[in-house]
């Protein structure tokens, strides 16, 4: 890092404190910004008055359980090898089982970078029915997306996806409609806005007058996100900004944005610690029907129950700092996970277990 | 080609041409080759004993191989104790089916870092199992060397006031074994720095012999080995984000596959903890050498938080340096 840099950082975290009268609580909504936020070190840099709050942002941690429970189920079967992200190996489902334990038992769990990975693994063996678990948001819909239409064209027979999905905006929308969720600013998600683009946040500032600032993930980018924040806040011009407009257009990419229409449609998602949001997940449309997992194995959600104690729910919506879990450090941590949101590393009781020295809240 | 069979390891006349032709033929030395059942050996004074198994996938990578890392590992290992690594046993657990070729590269590579290191292999074993029992070839390799400090080095020595070096870049030998698992390409001279260290050490040590500590950040990483340290000492180790020596392409690589190279295997690098006024010296001694040219110093030791690793980043905030729990995996986006 450049000294100069280094300098701007101490005079916006000044400006950021001498704005600020009360306490200030943003919450930001990407794993990539919890994990940026913690490992710059740039929270132990934040003022008393600067409250950094963490979403529900981290792909793996708001799998709902009964979903996590549909990617066990297929990781069980015969002849059925199920691709992941890696950051899935290690995630109790309700039975405190993980697919790494199911791997170490036998069942054919590969990691992959890209979905075009599985296919891949699905035409190198025709005789094992190949799925693959997407999970995540709007940034990584597109490749699930174009691998669909692939297998399509290439007429693939074995190859299947199980959709857990979901989008951030139907998220953002519950949050703010909450009534225990105090929330005074976003730091928008900038992997997920390169796709989206700037108007599907449109409503918060117009509909719930909370300012939001889209943000790339350096130290640099998150503070100036949140000093025009605080500035629109203190101003009363709220509006939605985008600080990453070196990667983030306003309209977003318009082709990742019609592969997702064209290869899913939005229903009701299940979020862990939630429940449905309307309108929040995507299931594949029917054109394609025939790469649904769902459809293709007759999956059915069971009735699952949260793991006993464990608070994730609450710290996925803000409503509780990690360390305020009980599980915490003692009979969750990275190794021993109770809860997904210490087995993700982009996880908020994961960063803060790994990074943190001590509370903000 | 010639293919490994069952019969190699039978202890019959196949076994006894793989040994000569392979193992004799490469490692030859005269206490190997009076091929009795065990090595006779003459050593003096207190000894540093060490044994790790080796199983990599893949078996050659970029830098090296799984005969060159079963030697530099084992032999880094034994000197970090402050000692010079006389000798070493190997034991092959082979899978049937393998190319006698390739075995035989391997054994070739474990010949070439022997004498880099300058010890000898005097015994060894070779089993071969069915195919799908191991992954290709298991190598364990055990040594001894003579420990020459009054007080043998230990993890547990660090002292607050203490300065921190580490002999080199990290991350090279983890990432390149990553990446060459996972068939991706990196657009730079991506390799591992498995090497033996023990002459650079034994040069270290015989200038320096105030030096505390010694350690090679192998499994684990950087991280997970100044952790242990901190524990092992009851100690702090505070360290500068900035300070550490990274290749730019390693950094990079790591952001693009979701890896910190903080945690990630070094097979060529070690850490070095001693009292600050020797420091210097230890600079000079470490970059005149080809292992050690990118020393530096990375931090120090601190009476408290007792058992902790805190990182200083480059934006001048604080973080915990935690230890590395399970597998090291790869992120979603």
């Amino acid at each position: 890092m450049k000294s100069n840099e280094r300098q701007e950082i101490n005079t916006l975290l000044q400006e950021i404190d001498g704005l600020l009268s009360a306490p200030f609580r943003f919450m930001e909504v990407c794993g990539t910004h919890t994990v940026a936020i913690f490992r710059t070190g740039l929270r132990s840099l934040f003022s008393d008055k600067l409250k950094h709050v963490s979403g529900p942002g981290c792909p793996v941690c708001v799998t709902h359980p009964a979903e996590i429970a549909l990617g066990m189920d297929l990781a069980e079967q015969k002849d059925v090898v199920l691709t992941i992200f890696g950051d899935m190996m290690r995630v109790p489902d309700h039975r405190g089982m993980t697919l790494k334990e199911l791997r170490a038992k036998g069942a054919k769990i590969e990691i992959c970078y890209s979905p075009l990975d599985s296919l891949k693994i699905a035409i190198e063996n025709p005789d094992k029915e190949v799925v693959f678990w997407g999970i995540g948001f709007e940034t990584t819909v597109p490749t699930v997306g174009a691998t669909i239409v692939q297998a399509q064209k290439m007429g693939i027979e074995n190859f299947s996806v199980l959709s857990c999905h979901k989008l951030v905006p139907p998220a953002l929308r519950f949050l703010v409609t909450s009534k225990d969720i105090e929330i005074h600013g976003f730091l928008l998600p900038g992997h997920v806005s390169t796709v989206i683009g700037v108007k599907p946040y449109e409503f918060l500032a117009k509909e719930f007058n909370i300012p939001a600032v889209i943000s790339g993930f350096e130290a640099i980018d998150i503070l100036q996100a949140i000093y025009l924040m605080i500035k629109m806040d203190i101003g009363g011009n709220v509006r939605i900004l985008n600080q990453y407009t070196r990667a983030v257009k306003a309209e977003g990419n318009k082709r990742a944005q019609e592969i997702i229409s064209e290869v899913f449609r939005p229903h009701d998602g299940l979020w862990r610690g939630i429940g449905t949001i309307e309108g929040s997940g995507l299931e594949i449309s029917d054109k394609y029907s025939k790469f649904d997992a769902k459809k293709r194995f007759d999956l059915k959600f069971q009735d699952v129950k949260e793991p006993k104690g464990c608070r994730c729910g609450e710290v996925l919506q803000g409503k509780i700092s990690p360390d305020k879990c009980p599980l915490f450090g003692k009979k969750c941590t990275p190794l021993s996970p109770v809860g997904p949101c210490m087995v993700s590393t982009e996880g908020s009781c994961a960063a803060f277990y790994k990074y943190g020295l001590g509370s903000n809240d | 080609m010639d293919t490994i069979l069952l019969d190699h390891g039978s202890g019959g006349l196949a076994s006894q041409r793989l040994i000569k032709e392979i193992f004799v033929k490469h490692l030859s030395n005269q206490i190997l080759d009076s091929l009795d059942d065990a090595a006779y050996l003459e050593l003096n004074g207190k000894i540093s004993f060490s044994t790790d198994t080796y199983t990599i996938d893949p078996i050659f990578f970029p830098g090296g191989d799984i005969g060159s890392l079963c030697v530099s590992g084992t032999v880094n290992d034994i000197a970090m104790l402050g000692a010079i690594p006389r000798y070493l046993s190997c034991g092959f657990i082979i899978e049937e089916g393998m190319d006698f070729d390739d075995l035989e590269k391997i054994v070739e590579s474990m010949a070439n870092t022997a004498k880099k290191a300058g010890i000898y292999i005097v015994t060894g074993d070779t089993k071969v199992v069915p195919r799908g029992s191991v992954d290709r070839i298991f190598i364990n390799t055990s040594g001894v060397g003579e420990v020459i400090m009054d007080t043998p080095l230990s993890g547990s020595s660090a002292c607050p006031g203490d300065v921190v070096i580490v002999s080199g870049t990290i991350g090279d030998h983890g990432l390149t074994i990553f990446s060459t698992r996972k068939g991706i390409s990196m657009d730079f001279d991506l390799k591992s720095d498995c090497a033996p260290l023990n002459k650079l050490i034994l040069e270290l040590i015989t200038r320096i012999p105030q030096i505390h500590v010694l350690r090679d950040p192998t499994r684990g990483g950087l991280a997970t080995t100044l952790n242990e340290i901190a524990l092992q000492s009851n100690v702090g180790i505070e360290v500068k984000e900035e300070d550490i020596p990274i290749k730019p392409g390693i950094k990079e690589g790591c952001d693009i596959l979701g890896l910190d190279p903080l945690y990630l295997a070094n097979e060529g690098k070690f850490i070095c903890i001693l009292p600050k006024e020797y420091s210097t010296n230890a600079l000079n001694i470490l970059q005149k050498d080809e292992l050690g040219k990118d020393a530096k110093i990375i931090g120090q030791v601190v009476d408290s938080p007792k058992g902790k690793v805190i990182l200083e980043t480059p934006i001048g905030g604080r973080r915990l340096l935690s230890m590395l729990e399970g597998e090291h995996l790869p992120r979603i986006c």
